[in-house]
């Protein structure tokens, strides 16, 4: 399968297998009204099958999205077809409008104006939990 | 500002001031009669709560203080739509220092985020209670004089009670605590207690359904009822309501200087048999809990007597 090298914009390699799809939703990439290609089970040497994302615009990416859902994945930004930095997420502090609360007795159920956040309680396990309720994030 | 919205933010030391603080209160009450004079303190309870609403009123009357109070959950500005954000912020305009139960999970600390004025959790759903866990305190202090090297039995609803939660955790930070996880299947403490505060802090526990087996090791037995309000299914809640009922013949094998704490209200889960029973705390806790909310708002007023 051929996808076209881009010329001047982000790269999203190394996403674990099956993941680039959430990446894809949660970076609201499908509201982009410039190239966007999710490669899903990409061959990889290291990986054994991968996801990529590349996306044909110099955009700023939410890297804490990034590093919530695949810490692992890298990130490159191409100028003028080449690549001029890479980046490595890391599992964000603090979340914040990403992810939304699921119990139902959180006070961000009757309160449509508070903002979802959830803080990094554990990195090893990488478990996050509601700021205000401390349910666990799924 | 300073609120305290969860037992985890009070460290060991400032536990150990509350407790002195209480103690001198306990000796000199007179000391304190006018400490808070021109202080007002506001109650705002969103769901039904007669006695943590009392004792902070109580509290606050003994200092010398006023309480501004509404008259019940369904004649405040919620029914209305206001949020609590701005409830936090046209409160903190009259009073000095909010005292707040709600029934959603998380209410106090946007309230504590909003406001100008210190903000207590009285209370937030199934979640925190830091109050109940600091009269917990008092008392295990008041019967036992330390807070380190006790057997602790929690037994009852350990799923949905916070008050168990709470004083785990808090608990959690002192040496040699062994605690006795006494439920139902269905109401085992949840996992994440276990892990993240349990193991964390390295504490001994065992899990058991059966109060008789361990009851001659517990110094201290923490009761709790099994709440209908926590439930979202009634087959359920009635099926576990009746699961541990402590009756004096339960006692036989205890400790002589064992210490049987529990939260109140109680339904039927201690029965009234016990109550003249010397080991019998409960009522002791609930002053001691008066004690101890005036202790943490002397605290958060920043008076010093």
């Amino acid at each position: 399968m051929n996808i076209d090298s881009i010329i001047n914009g982000i790269v999203i390699d190394h996403i674990t297998a099956g993941k680039g799809m959430k990446i894809y939703q949660l970076l609201s990439l499908d509201q982009m009204d410039c190239p966007v290609a999710l490669i899903r089970n990409a061959y990889s040497k290291k990986m054994g099958r991968k996801d990529i994302i590349k996306i044909d615009a110099d955009i700023t990416l939410n890297m804490d999205i990034l590093g919530y859902v695949d810490p692992c994945a890298t990130l490159s930004i191409i100028k003028e077809g080449k690549v001029a930095s890479k980046q490595k997420p890391m599992l964000p502090r603090r979340l914040t409008g990403v992810i939304s609360c699921k119990n139902p007795r959180c006070i961000t159920t009757t309160e449509q104006e508070l903002p979802h956040v959830f803080t990094l309680t554990d990195a090893e396990t990488r478990t996050y939990r509601c700021l205000y309720c401390e349910a666990k994030a799924e | 500002m300073r609120s305290v919205i969860d037992i985890r933010e009070l460290s060991v030391e400032e536990i150990d001031g509350l407790v002195a603080t209480a103690m001198d209160i306990i000796e000199n009450p007179a000391k304190y009669s006018e400490a808070c004079k021109g202080k007002k303190l506001a109650t705002l309870f969103f769901e039904p709560s007669t006695r943590t609403r009392l004792s902070f009123e109580a509290a606050m009357y003994e200092l010398g203080g006023n309480v501004l109070s509404m008259a019940s959950a369904s004649s405040s500005s919620a029914t209305k739509g206001e949020s609590v954000a701005d409830t936090a912020k046209v409160i903190s305009c009259y009073a000095d220092i909010i005292a707040m139960r709600h029934p959603k999970e998380g209410a106090p600390l946007v309230a504590a985020m909003n406001a100008s004025i210190p903000v207590i959790n009285a209370g937030d759903g199934g979640h925190n209670h830091p109050t109940q866990t600091l009269a917990d305190l008092l008392t295990i202090h008041r019967e036992k004089g330390r807070f380190n090297n006790l057997t602790v039995g929690f037994c009852g609803d350990l799923k949905f009670g916070r008050t168990v939660h709470s004083l785990i955790s808090a608990l959690a930070r002192y040496e040699g605590i062994k605690v006795v996880l006494i439920s139902p299947d269905e109401l085992k403490l949840p996992g994440y207690i276990k892990k993240d505060v349990m193991d964390k802090a390295g504490m001994a526990y065992e899990e058991t359904a059966d109060l008789m087996a361990v009851m001659p090791q517990l110094d201290i037995l923490y009761m709790t009822r099994v709440q209908g309000e926590r439930f979202f299914n009634e087959e359920d809640y009635l099926r576990l309501r009746d699961s541990y009922i402590l009756t004096p013949d339960k006692l036989k094998d205890a400790k002589k200087d064992l210490a049987i704490l529990h939260p109140l209200p109680r339904v039927n889960e201690i029965a009234v048999a016990i109550d003249d029973d010397p080991r019998a705390c409960y009522f002791k806790q609930v002053l001691n809990g008066k004690y101890m909310r005036m202790a943490l708002i002397l605290k958060l007023l920043g008076i010093t007597v």
